[in-house]
């Protein structure tokens, strides 16, 4: 079942407005905030347990607790560059919500000292962005932002960025290089970001969600925070769910739901006649799932990162029996080959190569080895580059041959899908 | 010649103060270049730029080359971008592009004779749950058909904006 905390108010009318927002408790939870300590914030937040939302699920508190104490400026930088295919949740908080957003910020700021923030969002983003501007102007006007906030004496200013598409900018450090005004091209960590980031200055980058959540942190108190989901991964987050189910969408459910339960009850199933072959569970970068798996799965840290795959963005991608896997791989291979941001010698070749191993096979003209050559390619381009955008792309290369080699196989030996009905037009991408 | 105009020139000059550091200005300043141009960027442009931001050619290049949102060449009055990535792919987004380029009868990347569109396929958009979809300049449609996709594009031709 969902259970709408961060969504309560979603389809409400007017709730993007500051009106809106306001008349349903908005900014309540800042005006509470700015009477607390900023450090016994950061301590609620710990306790929380809250992880960041954007992928790789680190300890928000923790991470803030990494800033150093040096009187240097310091700077927030909200990731809304959602670039991850499968994810699609960011652009609706940011539609329906973008005051939530905000007053997460101001207070997540707050907690940590910083005096400017940004909002990094994708380019593409024009409409979401428009909402948010306008959210913004109201902050600004009604006291939110800006110097003196609600006579606490506290001053921060916010503003927005737009990307120009690249993928690579929802990394943390390539998202700063494109701040700067430079090609979205990572850096090197560590440094991390909390010490040197935009500018040189400390910096913490935080997902839409993530920040979002803060406000819920604050409302209720950690205890309450953690009275859903589990031990490990406490809260509710959005998933997005897609692909072949019948009811795709965002919905909001604890962490620690059954995967399969998403399928059915949200998703309302696979259409009529169609069975589940595949997930994945959590954006394009994370390893599938056959069926078996996904019905075990749970959509938590934990169970994910046990089943050697991880919950990531939360973007569910639902595969049924239509699908021909080696066509899947290739559709995913070329989009990391064209995002690759080719600094890494790994990453920019290996991406190359498994997008053409795969395309030799789905023409027709693979060999038996080529399949074995796929996993070798791919194991060595783990852990060995400036960002995970090489693992990434790797992951689901070994995890598709892995789990579904009869197909590759099958493929290599008849020079055609082993699903009947994956046309000429399918093939090629 | 290639010249911004006045309000162009204002919001060079607003962009270039805006941020900490007077290059993170380049970014949006070739997204505001690229939309008084119709769509694209060249090299005109960029000197163009260069001069007027008194920034160095090659930092305002290079981002222009790393961003797929820079347009390299010429683009149609309305130009269509199709996700044909994962959640998209499998709804039926590389089928749609396909029906498209042939019902206007244009290859991939080029423009119409009649300069109303042009047609790329791109990758994910954040509206995996909307798939197929397409962005039409500023605007994403959703849940389409080939039918659907066409009926939307012909409206905007005659002169309805959303096309619907
Ligand atoms: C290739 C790549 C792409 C990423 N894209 C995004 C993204 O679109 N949005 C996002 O929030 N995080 C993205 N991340 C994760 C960020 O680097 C970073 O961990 C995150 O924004 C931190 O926020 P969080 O702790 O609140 O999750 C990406 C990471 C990699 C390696
Ligand atoms: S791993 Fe790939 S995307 Fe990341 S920095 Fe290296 S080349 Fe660029
Ligand atoms: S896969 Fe097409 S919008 Fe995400």
């Amino acid at each position: 079942m969902e259970v709408k905390h961060l969504t309560e108010h979603y389809d409400k009318d007017g709730y993007a407005t500051i009106k809106g927002y306001q008349k349903l408790g908005g900014y309540e939870n800042l005006k509470k905030a700015l009477k607390m300590k900023p450090l016994d914030i950061i301590n609620e937040v710990k306790a929380s347990g809250l992880r960041g939302r954007g992928g790789a699920g680190f300890p928000t508190g923790v991470k803030w607790g990494f800033l150093p104490n040096n009187g240097e400026p310091r700077y927030l930088l909200c990731n809304a560059d959602e670039g991850e295919p499968g994810t699609y949740k960011d652009r609706l908080m940011m539609e329906r919500a973008p005051h939530q957003l905000i007053e997460g910020m101001i207070i997540s700021a707050f907690a940590i000292g910083s005096p400017k923030s940004y909002i990094y969002i994708r380019g593409e983003y024009f409409y979401p962005k428009s909402i948010v501007e306008k959210a913004l102007r109201e902050a600004y006007d009604n006291g939110l932002l800006g110097k003196n906030i609600l006579g606490s004496g506290f001053n921060h200013d916010m503003d927005i960025y737009s990307g120009a598409g690249a993928y690579i900018c929802g990394e943390e450090t390539g998202m700063i290089s494109s701040l700067e005004g430079k090609k979205g091209q990572p850096k090197l960590k560590p440094p991390f970001p909390a010490i040197q980031g935009y500018l040189g200055k400390p910096t913490i980058v935080n997902n839409v969600e993530t920040l979002a959540a803060v406000t819920l942190v604050i409302r209720d108190g950690a205890a309450a925070f953690r009275k859903q989901g589990t031990e490990k991964s406490p809260g509710t987050k959005l998933f997005s769910l897609s692909g072949n189910v019948v009811k795709p969408g965002n919905y909001e459910v604890p962490l620690g739901y059954k995967l399969i339960d998403l399928i059915n009850i949200e998703g309302g199933g696979l259409k009529p006649g169609r069975k589940l072959k595949a997930v994945i569970p959590g954006g394009s970068s994370a390893k599938i799932l056959n069926k078996e798996e996904s019905e075990k799965a749970t959509l938590d840290y934990e169970c994910l990162a046990q089943m050697d795959t991880m919950l990531g963005s939360g973007a569910v991608i639902v595969i049924d029996d239509t699908n021909c896997m080696v066509d899947l791989l290739g559709v995913l291979m070329h989009f990391y080959h064209h995002e690759s941001c080719g600094q890494c010698t790994p990453c920019r070749e290996g991406t190359g190569w498994l997008e053409k191993l795969v395309n030799g096979i789905k023409s027709g003209q693979g060999k038996l080895q080529d399949i074995d050559l796929i996993e070798t390619v791919a194991r060595n381009m783990c852990g060995r580059t400036i960002c995970a955008l090489s693992d990434a792309a790797a992951f689901p290369a070994m995890s598709f041959v892995l789990k579904f080699r009869d197909e590759f196989e099958f493929f290599v030996r008849e020079g055609r899908s082993k699903i009947k009905g994956t046309s000429y037009a399918k093939m090629h991408h | 010649m290639f010249k911004l105009s006045n309000k162009g020139t204002e919001f060079v000059k607003n962009e270039l103060s805006r941020y900490e550091s007077r290059r993170s200005a380049i970014l949006p300043c070739l997204t505001l270049a690229q939309e008084e141009n119709g769509g694209y960027i060249n090299a005109e442009i960029i000197s163009y730029l260069a001069h007027l931001m008194d920034i160095p050619e090659s930092q305002i290049q290079e981002v222009f080359m790393f961003y797929t949102m820079y347009n390299k060449k010429p683009v149609g009055k309305f130009h269509v971008q199709v996700c044909c990535n994962i959640s998209c792919a499998m709804n039926g987004g590389r089928e749609l592009v396909q029906h498209l380029t042939k019902e206007f009868r244009v290859n991939d990347g080029e423009v119409t004779s009649d300069g109303n569109f042009s047609f790329s396929r791109v990758e994910c958009l954040g509206a995996c749950g909307g798939a197929p979809m397409m962005q039409v300049n500023e605007e994403y449609h959703e849940n389409l058909t080939p039918e659907k996709a066409v009926h939307v594009l012909k409206n905007m031709a005659k002169g309805n904006s959303h096309g619907s």
